[in-house]
């Protein structure tokens, strides 16, 4: 049953929140702190049990990729509610901020993938 | 005959966000193929449109939440809202493999740490190099950096408003364009050609959109390796922004 599968994901999701919502109170914070963070890892636990005893059908998993897949839209839609009129008006921090954060990482790839063994090479191959 | 369709829009707003965003998606995947050869992702695409949407909709009703003010389009505002969001991004979660992420090992960890730390960094430098004071609007912008999903779901989190939540995911959208159309060029100065260097490079680039688009220009082979870290990405960043980042940002700043 397709429904098993949102009504899992909703499950985790609702558990996710509440959890965040406690982390948060726990912290002396009036707002939810990672509740969504929690709620993935929550799905994620929750998938590989319930594979491990067999109890996840293809059409179960249909009702939570049905979700997943629709996520882009979503943002979408998202963005298309956001008060883009009083963001144009602080421009250049967007900007400056996406190059900036670019090139930082961009600069540790590059250091980091340098570091790389060269036997690596081999390895891929016999995958 | 317009009253009458404006009526089965207004009455049914969730279904009529649907079919807009879906116009908007295929229009996006068109505009994608034709007219960049696939080089900008259309998701990309698809999100301007809607930021230019919302632009659009903000001048006509002099209101704060773009498109979904003008009553046409009020479904938009409950597609787009934070419950749906939140459940649509929980369920990406299923995509991601617990155990080809472990093989990834310590450094797969290492390059999300660093790929979460360094551009939240960034992006409260250049937040309070222009002027913002206030440590919400400061971690709000600064998780824009890491990707356009944590920026809105920290912001939401810690009460930013929506103006700063609005540059926070313009950043990220930014960020996603960007990192989609230079990784090409950039791959060879970032030695992408290991899955482990994939890897490392989804960590650091962070939005799953921008890695895989990045990666597929780039060589198909690495895709899946990028995205796996990628969609690590947003999980850590929605943890640590609202609790660890926003903490470090009140003791550093004040309030």
């Amino acid at each position: 049953m397709i429904i098993y599968g949102t009504a899992l994901l909703a499950v985790c999701h609702l558990l996710g929140i509440v959890l965040g919502d406690l982390l948060g109170a726990a912290l002396g914070m009036k707002t939810n702190v990672g509740g969504v963070g929690i709620a993935m890892l929550l799905l994620i636990v929750m998938r590989l049990n319930l594979h491990r005893i067999g109890r996840l059908s293809a059409t179960s998993e249909g009702g939570v990729n049905y979700w997943g897949a629709i996520y882009i839209p979503v943002v979408v839609a998202m963005a298309m509610q956001q008060n883009v009129v009083a963001a144009l008006r602080g421009g250049p921090v967007a900007l400056i901020a996406a190059v900036g954060s670019v090139l930082v990482c961009a600069l540790f790839v590059s250091f980091i993938n340098r570091m790389e063994p060269p036997h690596a090479e081999p390895e891929n191959k016999s995958e | 005959m317009w009253e009458i369709l404006e009526k089965a829009a207004k009455e049914n707003g969730l279904v009529a966000a649907f079919a807009i965003v879906g116009l908007v998606v295929l229009a996006s995947g068109l505009i994608s193929r034709k007219l960049t050869f696939g080089r900008v992702q259309g998701s990309a695409i698809a999100i301007l449109i809607g930021l230019a949407l919302a632009y659009v909709g903000g001048k006509m009703s002099g209101g704060t939440k773009g498109l979904a003010d003008l009553a046409l389009f009020s479904g938009v505002g409950l597609m787009g809202g934070n419950m749906l969001r939140d459940f649509a991004i929980v369920a990406t979660a299923f995509e991601v493999h617990p155990e080809e992420a472990r093989r990834a090992g310590w450094i797969g960890a290492i390059a999300l740490l660093l790929g979460t730390v360094l551009p939240f960094i960034v992006g409260v430098g250049v937040a309070w190099a222009f002027g913002y004071r206030d440590a919400v609007s400061l971690t709000t912008i600064g998780a824009g950096a890491i990707t356009y999903i944590v920026g809105p779901v920290t912001g939401t989190a810690i009460g930013a408003s929506s103006d700063v939540m609005a540059l926070s995911i313009a950043t990220g959208v930014i960020k996603a364009i960007i990192v989609m159309v230079t990784t090409p060029v950039a791959a060879k100065f970032m030695r992408l050609k290991t899955p482990r260097s994939a890897m490392v490079f989804g960590g650091l680039a962070g939005t799953v959109s921008g890695v895989t688009a990045g990666l597929a220009a780039t060589d198909r082979k690495l895709v899946p390796y990028g995205a796996l870290v990628a969609t690590f990405h947003t999980g850590i960043g929605c943890l640590l922004g609202p609790s660890v980042l926003f903490f470090a940002v009140k003791a550093i700043f004040g309030n």
